[in-house]
């Protein structure tokens, strides 16, 4: 359960004695703080869900609620990180870029710690596992979808869109999409009847997706809020 | 208005707010990004959580009387595995007419009230009538049976019925010669069943049995559950329970019962036809089409056990499906 290198600091130049000489009229307060708490609060789940293991607060089937819910905080915070620029294109808030890789990192880890609660449920049996990859399209298009975000987690470091160039970086990030809807179609097949909780995912995914080609730019006058 | 693409002062949204002045108050400074880094935790934590997390239901009082009846002695169909305890039998149910989530039904079965309550038994009987409960409890000895309860879902309990055979009521009501199935039909009233206002299933919930499985000694009509009256999110207060079959099978809030010449169309059988057939007998053989039914959880239990054929009962009920198909007819 690592969140990888969600490091304090962003991109945005911090105004610090150091480099106080570059804007010299005016300051820009500190945004230090904005990584750390989005990986914080995005962890905080973690810490419920062992506090709740501990106070029998889920229910009769444990193993069952903590693989449910890890699934579908994997794909809360992968449809978070996939609003990141949508949301930035429709208001020119500078924000949502900053924070897209602690969600998207986030959304791995998850990803892994629902895989893992998988894996023990059916007692490390690597047989058992394959079998189910192999013979049930439920297990297949989630474990598909879980490889999928492997390369995108271990190319989420500063040097990776250097090292890979930034068209091949963005092509390869661009399997997100498929991981995500593979991830939605795992989640619709696996419930028993309850159709309407995947199907919102899946609304709001191809929302997201058609955002995607509203090619807003950022406004260049600031409207004053409300 | 400028025209400069410059943050500006006024916008709280701009996470880089100018600080007007010279000069950065450190303390200030320190104090405005300690409340925005709490308040984003609290804000990206708690709403991951409301959106994610459905804690279990809480404590289940036990509700209703105590039976009175005989110390109980084990029967020849009685499991001697552990039961599984009240509060888990209670508050881990499927029971869709009170909501999809396994915790809702008993948060939810307060409105289910279970008296009054009439039985309609019609079709191909030749004493078709229309009971009370009470009734039609008092014309058979309730007796304890402690049975096996498997889920298609893959999890399993143990459950201490009190019941009656179902054959003790179908033979008093004399059927015909044509009767060859028995239908089950659950309540309608989506005041009381609230869960009745989603269309996640067809209501009312229809069930059926085969009359030879419906006359055979393990399938009983339970009225209660540890020696009290059955709760509503078990389905008070009358349910049909067949052990060798998934537990879907066993409908809950029975309201009428129709014997018929023709294969009923059960609930499930309707809403996925590929999946759910009208059989359903426990087959640790024939996975369900999305997942496989060779494991089971027993509530309590952290690892899996091996599934057994008919749910353990094949003894007793294996050559009720002699030269059957078990694959076709699952």
């Amino acid at each position: 359960m690592s969140t990888g290198d969600a490091r304090p600091g962003t991109p945005v130049a911090k105004t610090t004695p150091a480099n106080r000489s570059y804007r010299p009229r005016r300051k820009a307060a500190s945004t230090g703080w904005l990584v750390p708490a989005i990986t914080v609060g995005g962890l905080l789940p973690v810490a419920v869900l062992i506090w709740d293991a501990f106070t029998e607060a889920l229910g009769a089937n444990p193993i069952q609620r903590a693989t449910l819910q890890t699934g579908l905080l994997t794909l809360t915070l992968l449809v978070a990180s996939l609003a990141c620029t949508p949301l930035r294109l429709l208001t020119g808030w500078t924000w949502p870029a900053r924070i897209r890789k602690a969600l998207g990192l986030l959304a791995f880890g998850y990803a892994v710690l629902h895989f893992l609660i998988y894996l023990f449920d059916h007692g490390f049996s690597l047989s058992v596992m394959f079998e189910d990859v192999l013979k049930r399209p439920f297990v297949t298009v989630g474990f598909t979808s879980l490889l999928l975000l492997l390369p995108l987690a271990l190319t989420s470091g500063k040097n990776a869109v250097r090292k890979l160039g930034f068209q091949t970086w963005t092509r390869l990030h661009q399997l997100v999409y498929l991981a995500v809807a593979l991830g939605a179609l795992h989640y619709y097949w696996g419930v028993k009847k309850d159709h309407v909780p995947p199907l919102i995912y899946v609304g709001v995914i191809a929302a997201l997706f058609a955002l995607r080609f509203v090619r807003r730019r950022p406004p260049r006058k600031k409207v004053s809020p409300l | 208005m400028s025209d400069k693409p410059e943050s500006n002062d006024t916008d709280p949204q701009d996470p880089r707010i100018l600080i007007p002045g010279s000069e950065i108050n450190p303390r200030r400074e320190f104090l405005r990004s300690a409340a925005l880094f709490t308040g984003t935790v609290a804000a990206l934590g708690g709403g991951l959580e409301i959106l994610t997390r459905r804690p279990g239901a809480g404590s289940a009082e036990a509700q209703g009387t105590d039976f009175v009846r005989p110390a109980r002695l084990l029967g020849p169909y009685d499991t001697k595995e552990a039961v599984t305890p009240y509060q888990q039998a209670t508050t881990y149910n499927n029971f869709y007419e009170l909501g999809t989530d396994k915790a809702d039904p008993a948060r939810n079965a307060g409105s289910l009230k279970p008296r009054p309550w009439t039985v309609k038994i019609d079709g191909e009987v030749k004493k078709p009538q229309t009971v009370d409960i009470d009734t039609l409890q008092s014309w058979f000895p309730l007796e304890d049976r402690i049975y096996r309860m498997r889920c298609v879902e893959g999890w399993s309990m143990v459950m201490p019925w009190l019941g009656f055979p179902l054959a003790g009521l179908i033979r008093r009501l004399e059927p015909t010669s044509k009767a060859k199935y028995v239908q089950f039909t659950a309540l309608l009233d989506p005041k009381q069943l609230p869960g009745q206002r989603s269309n996640v299933l067809d209501w009312p919930y229809v069930e059926g049995l085969r009359l030879d499985e419906a006359l055979h000694p393990l399938t009983i009509m339970a009225v209660g559950l540890h020696g009290k009256v059955l709760p509503g999110q078990n389905g008070a207060p009358l349910r049909l329970v067949v052990p060798w079959k998934y537990g879907f099978k066993s409908i809950k809030s029975i309201v009428k019962i129709t014997l018929t010449e023709k294969q009923p169309q059960t609930t499930w059988m309707s809403a996925a036809p590929s999946e759910y057939g009208f059989y359903a007998n426990v087959n640790p053989a024939v996975p369900h089409p999305r997942w496989s039914q060779a494991t089971e959880r027993r509530i309590g239990e952290l690892g899996r056990r091996k599934t057994l054929p008919f749910n353990g009962y094949a003894d007793e009920v294996a050559g009720l499906y002699k030269g059957m198909d078990l694959r076709k007819n699952f």
